[in-house]
């Protein structure tokens, strides 16, 4: 499968199966369409035809000759025969093989609390109490879950632990003790421990910082971006916007922070389709490393994106990448987390088969050491998986989420991002059409058009255009 | 090649052999919490 896209001047081919990426000049660019036409409809391609074709269409051009194009085609069959262009998938048949590769937990998203000092108005936690009552995490099952998890880990060296909520904040002494009694487990149990913290910022002081910036290897740090997009609805419980606090205390955070992982991460709505303008603003406020998304939530909202907006935000995500090049070649990178794409030390093609592992190798375990597949399955009773102390109980919700591979979904065989998203987000899935293997197309559309724009940089990059003095050149 | 550039990319066949390991991060748990490709393979740290 091929995917071809015309995107800021530069024309790109994807070899779907291989992960092959190509910068081609028009004409390659159209024969290999033409190419493509003849094999979707299971022909050999009639190379006379293509080569009239291409004569045809650049008869102004002195470069475009009968012997070039053969030239052209015969580079075409040297990529094939590479097995770097037209590749056969030969994943299908194993996919259920590869996603058995590993199946130990690894991961844990650990809500330390079922309760939050802000009353945002699209969160899915519903105000942190995910549609129950409020709760604390006591340390003991916060200790009970490091041990599971280690016990559970299999040979996994790496273990991660995101201190979610909730707002994790509210219940910090017991995060610190957790950090804490697991480092005492690392040693004898040869496992390294990579925590994560993401907060609203409110519980933010000196003594926060100090340990987050020495024990959390990533902190997600929540701030939609203008001032009047993010208090509109991210507010106190009194109806208060919550920026003026929050931001000095993100910037404070970051600037202690060093060149440690951090990520600025917003939301965006119907409201602020626009969302570029968020993003500047972060980057005004002396942010380097964002994150945007669009809002999870039922469309009856005020709020939800429509089908109207896709169009805006596609045209947002084009600006978006344009702006981030321009940083670079003016020797003021911007991270974008959907744009940080490695095109040479990216993930295996067990990674791209299996996806983000919910539900076989990641959990979310609740104040009262509930599991759930995921985060965004919490407060759900029927994806209630088990529990700390007596493990999985729920083998079927396993086996389920196990078979959640790429080619579980019949939509996904047609789609040439399918070794990008892997699957894509089996929440988003459920809560957009009652089935963990369901498409929500709407996510879709929006993956594929970022992962068009992260592309088109990862080759800029490649042909050097996006070095500083590739600018001061031109 | 005159007309096509390929870039410099993961060869997915040969990550059959070399890959697998699970040391990885989990996807959800880098960022956005909510929506594989922004992932690094942990050898290539």
């Amino acid at each position: 499968m091929i995917h071809q896209y015309k995107l800021n001047g530069y024309n790109i081919v994807l070899d779907v199966n291989s992960g092959s990426v190509h910068c081609v000049d028009d004409v390659a660019y159209d024969i290999i369409q033409l190419f493509c036409e003849a094999k979707d409809h299971g022909e050999p391609e009639d190379r006379v035809a293509v080569k009239e074709k291409i004569l045809a269409k650049y008869s102004g051009r002195d470069d475009v000759t009968p012997e070039d194009i053969d030239q052209t085609m015969a580079d075409i069959d040297e990529l094939e025969q590479q097995k770097k262009l037209f590749s056969e998938d030969i994943w299908e048949p194993s996919a259920g093989v590869l996603k058995e590769r590993h199946t130990e937990v690894k991961a844990f998203c650990l809500h330390v609390a079922h309760t939050c000092n802000l009353n945002c108005e699209y969160c899915f936690a519903s105000q942190g109490r995910f549609h129950g009552d409020r709760a604390i995490m006591s340390l003991e099952t916060a200790k009970q879950a490091i041990d599971w998890l280690v016990a559970n880990s299999g040979d996994h060296y790496n273990l991660e632990v995101d201190f979610f909520g909730g707002e994790p904040l509210m219940n910090w002494d017991v995060v610190k003790q957790t950090v804490a009694y697991a480092r005492t487990l690392e040693k004898d149990h040869h496992k390294h421990f990579r925590f994560t913290l993401t907060t609203n910022g409110v519980g933010i002081n000196d003594e926060v910082i100090d340990f987050t910036n020495k024990e959390m290897n990533n902190v997600v740090l929540s701030l939609d971006g203008r001032k009047e997009v993010h208090d509109r609805l991210r507010k106190f419980i009194d109806g208060r916007g919550s920026y003026d606090e929050i931001v000095p205390k993100f910037q404070k955070l970051v600037k202690a922070r060093g060149d440690k992982e951090y990520y600025i991460r917003g939301t965006f709505t119907h409201n602020n389709v626009d969302f570029t303008e968020d993003l500047f603003q972060m980057a005004e406020l002396g942010f380097d490393r964002l994150s945007i998304e669009p809002v999870v939530c039922s469309p009856d909202e005020p709020y939800a994106l429509t089908e109207e907006d896709l169009p805006e935000i596609y045209h947002q995500y084009e600006i978006l990448a344009n702006w981030l090049m321009e940083r670079e070649k003016a020797g003021k990178p911007v991270v974008f987390y959907h744009y940080m794409l490695d095109l040479e030390g990216g993930p295996c093609i067990y990674k791209r088969i299996s996806g983000c592992g919910s539900g076989t190798e990641y959990y979310a375990v609740t104040p009262w050491g509930d599991l759930f597949p995921c985060h965004q399955f919490v407060g759900d009773e029927q994806f209630k998986m088990g529990d700390i102390w007596n493990g999985i109980t729920r083998q079927d919700i396993k086996d389920d989420f196990k078979m959640c591979n790429v080619y579980a979904r019949e939509e996904c065989r047609d789609c040439w991002a399918r070794l990008y998203c892997s699957g894509g987000c089996a929440a988003n899935a459920f809560h957009g059409t009652g089935d963990i293997k369901g498409v929500f197309d709407y996510s879709c559309k929006i993956f594929r058009k970022r992962m068009e724009c992260a592309v088109m940089i990862q080759v800029a990059k490649a042909l050097g255009d996006l070095e500083p003095q590739a600018e001061q050149q031109r | 090649m005159k007309r096509i550039k390929t870039i410099q990319t993961r060869d997915l066949h040969k990550s059959i052999t070399e890959g697998g390991c699970g040391e990885c991060q989990t996807s959800c748990q880098s960022a956005c919490k909510t929506s594989v490709a922004n992932q690094k393979c942990e050898k290539s740290l």
